[in-house]
This record gives structure tokens, C-alpha cells and sequence, in this order.
């Protein structure tokens, strides 16, 4: 059976997943042998991370579409440069993270394999090409995550958000597993690339109930309304090292899952699931930017920011063509960039005892911490869309997309909220910089190394903006 | 004609089984009866030729999942009383599902021809020397090796997370530390006093 054989010459493309996972086994052990020694799991995590990415770069470069496996693996320009991207937030997440793990008593090595973990299931959902694999990428992506957010285990409100994440995430993996076995009984394959072909044409009845259940579980997994009902109990809930896990790297792999499922997976449905999308994109950015408005706690309100934003990842597959993908695409990464500053800030802000977690926790920062303040402003303006930062760029694909293919009445909506939405990044500013701070707040201590990489994160939002060209084409070379 | 008298046979074991494990009014009674209902299920899929599952059935469900379930159940404190209390508001629920259960299983009896779904076509039975379990196996670790890898880790990442998250260090907690137990010296637990002789009274 030759073209059963597994060499290492095929498996070449893989070598992320591979690598990653030796690493989620050595780190594991070592944690086991000489976790006691102080610091040496969260060095050699990263370590490890810098390891896989060097081997990655290395070997698992394609020039163009290859699939292994058996069909169940796809490697593309996309795949590697996502995966490269999620080994770098993952690094910067758990470099943000370790003093505040430190200082809440919950720096366990079982942390940092989750992590890795996490990072293995994105990775998979990153190439998956087969829907069994679409299924085990999501299910090790969320197992990782329900148990990072009820890490803290002394803590109620963790376990809370945790047992609602878990119970409302086994529900949307139902609904996928409902809407793959439908597509799977009229197609007679589990293979995406086979289900493209074999369904062209009018689609009929049983089809269009499989697709509406897997929009369904992947609208729950980015936290589209009416899906999103976890989404701000499990931010506020969870440690803030843990929101700003989730609110980074999975969003990467939310959105491989809806281009490869959606986009490469249905091709010839798209004219329905554009029309399933549409009506949760606005909801989404009417509901997330309105609702953001009122909240006192920053992690809430980030939590709903984030809901606005998924909002416009899904206008880029609205759109339905390769611009609005690697609109999408562009929206997404440029998103990651900046809530990773944004809940960056958070940790960082947070000392023993003290979670910088209120809105009025900011108030006068400029004048205890103007680093971080500025760190601040400057994710919150390119959130908010303002000119000349990268978010503002990321705004205006999406609408071009969206203008090209006549869509003016989401043009107007999304505009509109984007202006909404400004009004809570803006308040943020103002709390830091023209409030007086309270008397007793604890001025901020960062670690020198971890101050650096937040000022590098905040100023690669303000260079990105100033010089949109490379990141621009590159998501628009890895979706043509 | 043997096969169906014990394709029947199991079969009705099976039902009555079944039915045990819900009316029981002992939860230990009715976790017996659905080890009962795993045995005749292995059974009645040997006949049909899936050796590797009917095994697998026996060895998993009954040898360990069951056992424990069995442990559980017998540790549990449960007060049957306070369980049963407000079980008949819902019985019309249960009898509208059954019945919709049964309507459907009828339907896919009855239109089996008009969905394309060829059920009449008897399984060729293989030759003695074939094993099902070679070919499954065949098949799992050449086409499916992929998933079947991600499966794994998904158990070890489950198995982490459960240790993650019930494990407890406590401390000044009273146990037996065998190291030290055997490394102790004879001068750490007795202790010579040389004193002068004494009068007796």
C-alpha cells in the first residue's frame, strides 16, 4: 500500500502539530520530575514554543496546497502563516501571564501543557480538511479551555464561568456533530474537498438543516449574538491570564473554522449560509457595541467588544468573495493584536490582591503608570477604528469588501456602530488621562522584559497602521 | 435457524434487561440488569459477525465502566424518596417521547424501500479465517492514524485536566511517608538513660 505509507518526507507538513505535541510531552514530564524548581515550566514552555515555531519554519513550508493523511490534513500558505502567528501569541500570552499566575498561587506547570494543548487543537482546526478532524480540533481546543478557566480552582466565580462554558459548549458540539452527521448522510463522505464537489447545484432541504446547525456551533464558538451568552460571563470569570488566552489565539483558529467548514467546505451553499450570516452579523454589531456601553468592569466590556469585532469578521464572509475572506482574515489578526495588548494591559496592571479588572481601577493611570497608559491608548484607538492605527485599516477592507459586492445597507450599519462603539474605547481614555486617580490604587510593576514586549505589542499596532501595505497583501496572497 | 433461535433468544433477554434496569426500584439492581444488557447485546453482535466489538463491549462497559458505576452507586447516599418526588408530573413526557420513538422506528420500517435504503440485502457471511479485528485495525492505524492520534491526545489532555483540577496538596495533612519510615534510625526512636540503681521500696 504505498500510498498508505507515512514517511517523513510526507508528514513534512505537519511538522507543527508533531513537534507541539512532543513538546506538550516533555513538558508535561519535566513538570512531573523538576517542576518544583522554580521557574523552569514557564521557561521551558517557551522555550519549546520557540523550538516548534524554528522547526516549523524549517520544514513544514508548502509552496502551494499539499494534503496528507489520507485527505485528512491540508497544508497551504494560509495554514503555515496562521500557525506561525498562533505559536507568537501564545508565546506573548504566557510571557504577560506568569507573574500574575505567580502572585495568585495558580503558576502549576498542568497550565502550561493546557496552553500547549489549546494551541495543538487551533492548530488542527488550522488544517483540518476532513470534518472528523474539524470535530477533534474543536473538542481539543475547548476540553484545554474549560479547564484553564476553572483553573483557579478556590475561586467561585471561575468554577461558575467554567460550568456554564463547559455545559453551553457541549451544546454547540452537539449541534456541529447534528449538522456534520446531516451532511455526512446526504453526501456520503467526511472528506470537505469530496462534499465541495458532491454538492453543487440547488441544495436541497436536508442540507440546508445540516448547514443551519453547523452556522449555529460556529456562530456560538466566535460568540456571534444570539450566540454569545457565554461570552462575557466566561471573560469576566475566568483568571484575566485565561482571558486573555481566549480572547487571542482561538479566535485564529474560530476563523480558520469558519473559511475551511463555510467557505472551502460549502462553496456551492454559499448563497445560503450568507443569508443565515447576515441577520447574526448585525445583530452581533448592534448587540456588542450597545450593550458594551453600560458595563463597569473592563473585562465585561472588552468581553462585548469582542462580540462587536467577531461582528465584522463575519461581514467578511457576508461578502462571500476572496476579498472579504482575507478582509476577514486582516480584521482578525489585526483583532488579536490589539486585545492582546488590551487584556495585556489588564494583567498587567493587576498586583497581588488587586484585580485592575473596574473601570474605575483606570482612572488616572497617565499619572501612576504613563507607560501603560499610553500601551492603553493606543489599543483602544485602533480598536475603536481610529486613523492612522492598524484597526482602522482593518475597518475599511471589511466595507470595501463589502461595498464591491452591494451591500450597501451593512455598509451603513456597521459604520454606524463602529461610531457607537467609539464612545467606550474614548471613555477609557479619558478615565486614564483626564480623571484624577483615587488616593490608595497601587501603582502598576511590570517586570522590565514584560513592559518591553507590551510597548513592542502597542507600538506594532501604530506601525502597522502607518505602513498597512505588507500585512495587507499578505492576507490578500494567502486567499487568492 | 440455530442463529435466530439465539438472535431471539438474546433478543428477549435483552428487552427484559432493559426493562429491569428501569423499573428496579434499587439503583444497584438496576445497574445489575444493565450489565445484564451489555452481556446479551455482545452477544447478539457476535452474531452478526463484529467479534472485535462484542469483546471490546465486554471488557470496556462491563469489566470497567460498570464496575465502577456499580462503586458509585453503592457509595452514594441516596435518598430514593426525595428522588422520586414529582416523578409522575413528568410521565406524560416520557410516554409522548416513547411513543415518537416508536412512530419513527416504525416509519424507517415502513419506508425503507422509498429512502434508497437498501436493508434487504443480507451481510455475506466471511470466511472462518477472516478477523475483524485485524481489519479494523488495519484501518485505524493506516487511514484513520490521524484522528486516531488527536483522539489520544485528547484523553491525555482530559486526564491532565482532570488532575489539574481535583488534585489538592494540603497542607499539615496526617499521611504515611514510607521514605522516611524506612530511613529512620534506631538512635531517632530510642533513647538510652544510663541512671543510678535505686532502692527498692
Amino acid at each position: 500500500m504505498p500510498d498508505n505509507l507515512m514517511t517523513w518526507s510526507t508528514l513534512a507538513p505537519a511538522t507543527a502539530e508533531i513537534s507541539l505535541a512532543l513538546a506538550i510531552c516533555v513538558v508535561l514530564l519535566v513538570d512531573v520530575f523538576a517542576g518544583a524548581r522554580r521557574g523552569l515550566t514557564p521557561t521551558l514552555t517557551l522555550l519549546a514554543v520557540a523550538v516548534c515555531a524554528a522547526l516549523t519554519v524549517e520544514f513544514s513550508h508548502v509552496a502551494e496546497r499539499t494534503v496528507i493523511l489520507q485527505g485528512m490534513y491540508v497544508a497551504d500558505q494560509l495554514a503555515f502563516v496562521l500557525k506561525l502567528v498562533g505559536f507568537l501569541v501564545v508565546a506573548v500570552v504566557l510571557l504577560y501571564s506568569r507573574s500574575y499566575l505567580e502572585e495568585r498561587g495558580i503558576l502549576r506547570g498542568e497550565y502550561y501543557v493546557l496552553a500547549l494543548s489549546a494551541l495543538l487543537g487551533i492548530f488542527v482546526l488550522i488544517s483540518a480538511n476532513n470534518l472528523l478532524t474539524v470535530y477533534l480540533g474543536v473538542e481539543l481546543l475547548a476540553l484545554s479551555v474549560y479547564a484553564l478557566v476553572a483553573f483557579d480552582r478556590d475561586s467561585g466565580v471561575s468554577a461558575e464561568a467554567a460550568m456554564k462554558y463547559f455545559v453551553l459548549g457541549a451544546i454547540a458540539s452537539g449541534a456541529l456533530l447534528y449538522g456534520m452527521s446531516l451532511l455526512y448522510g446526504l453526501t456520503g463522505t467526511l472528506d470537505l474537498g469530496e462534499i465541495a464537489v458532491r454538492l453543487s447545484g440547488p441544495m436541497s432541504l436536508g442540507v440546508i438543516l445540516g448547514l443551519a446547525f453547523i452556522v449555529v456551533a460556529v456562530a456560538f464558538k466566535l460568540g456571534a449574538v444570539p450566540f454569545h451568552m457565554w461570552l462575557p460571563d466566561v471573560y469576566e470569570g475566568a483568571p484575566t491570564s485565561v482571558t486573555l488566552f481566549i480572547g487571542t489565539v482561538p479566535k485564529i483558529a474560530y476563523f480558520a473554522l469558519a473559511l475551511r467548514l463555510l467557505a472551502q467546505g460549502l462553496p456551492g451553499a454559499s448563497l445560503e449560509w450568507t443569508q443565515m450570516l447576515t441577520p447574526l452579523a448585525v445583530l452581533t454589531l448592534v448587540v456588542g457595541n450597545v450593550v458594551a456601553i453600560v458595563q463597569t468592569n473592563l473585562k465585561r466590556m472588552l468581553a462585548y467588544s469582542t462580540i462587536a469585532n467577531v461582528g465584522f469578521i463575519i461581514l467578511g464572509f457576508v461578502a462571500g468573495t476572496a476579498d472579504g475572506y482575507s478582509a476577514a482574515l486582516y480584521y482578525t489578526l489585526v483583532y488579536v493584536l490589539a486585545a492582546l495588548g488590551s487584556f495585556g494591559v489588564i494583567l498587567l496592571a493587576s498586583r497581588k490582591g488587586f484585580e485592575a479588572d473596574k473601570l474605575d481601577d483606570y482612572k488616572g493611570l497617565h499619572q501612576r503608570d504613563p507607560m501603560l497608559a499610553l500601551a492603553m491608548m493606543l489599543l483602544m484607538f485602533s480598536t475603536a477604528g481610529v486613523p492612522p492605527l492598524v484597526g482602522f485599516w482593518a475597518k475599511l477592507r471589511i466595507f470595501q469588501a463589502l461595498w464591491e459586492t452591494h451591500h450597501l445597507w451593512l455598509v451603513i450599519i456597521a459604520a454606524a456602530m463602529s461610531v457607537v462603539g467609539a464612545y467606550y474605547y474614548l471613555r477609557v481614555i479619558k478615565l486614564m488621562y483626564f480623571d484624577d486617580a483615587p488616593a490608595g490604587l497601587p501603582a502598576p510593576a511590570p517586570a522590565p522584559g514584560v513592559r518591553l514586549a507590551l510597548g513592542v505589542n502597542a507600538a506594532a499596532a501604530l506601525a502597522l497602521g502607518l505602513l498597512p501595505g505588507p500585512l495587507l497583501n499578505l492576507c490578500a496572497r494567502l486567499l487568492h | 435457524m440455530l442463529v435466530q433461535t439465539l438472535f431471539y433468544l438474546f433478543s428477549v433477554i435483552l428487552v427484559i434487561a432493559a426493562l429491569a434496569v428501569i423499573t428496579s426500584r434499587n439503583p444497584v439492581y438496576s445497574a445489575l440488569a444493565l450489565v445484564m444488557c451489555f452481556v446479551t447485546s455482545a452477544a447478539i453482535w457476535l452474531l452478526i459477525e463484529a467479534e472485535f466489538l462484542a469483546v471490546v463491549l465486554v471488557l470496556v462497559y462491563v469489566g470497567a465502566v460498570m464496575v465502577l458505576f456499580l462503586f458509585v452507586v453503592m457509595m452514594l447516599d441516596i435518598n430514593l424518596a426525595e428522588l422520586r418526588q414529582g416523578f409522575t408530573r413528568f410521565a406524560w413526557l416520557g410516554w409522548v417521547t416513547a411513543l415518537a420513538v416508536i412512530v419513527e422506528i416504525a416509519g424507517v420500517i415502513w419506508a425503507k424501500g422509498g429512502m434508497g435504503i437498501d436493508v434487504d440485502r443480507a451481510a455475506t457471511p466471511h470466511a472462518a479465517d477472516y478477523s475483524n479485528t485485524l481489519e479494523l485495525g488495519r484501518i485505524l492505524y493506516t487511514q484513520y492514524a490521524y484522528p486516531l492520534e488527536l483522539a489520544a491526545m485528547l484523553l491525555l489532555v482530559a486526564i491532565v485536566a482532570a488532575i489539574a483540577l481535583t488534585m489538592r496538596h494540603r497542607a499539615g495533612l496526617k499521611k504515611q511517608d514510607v521514605d522516611a519510615q524506612v530511613a529512620v534510625k534506631s538512635a531517632d526512636r530510642l533513647r538510652m538513660v544510663k541512671m543510678d540503681a535505686e532502692k527498692r521500696p
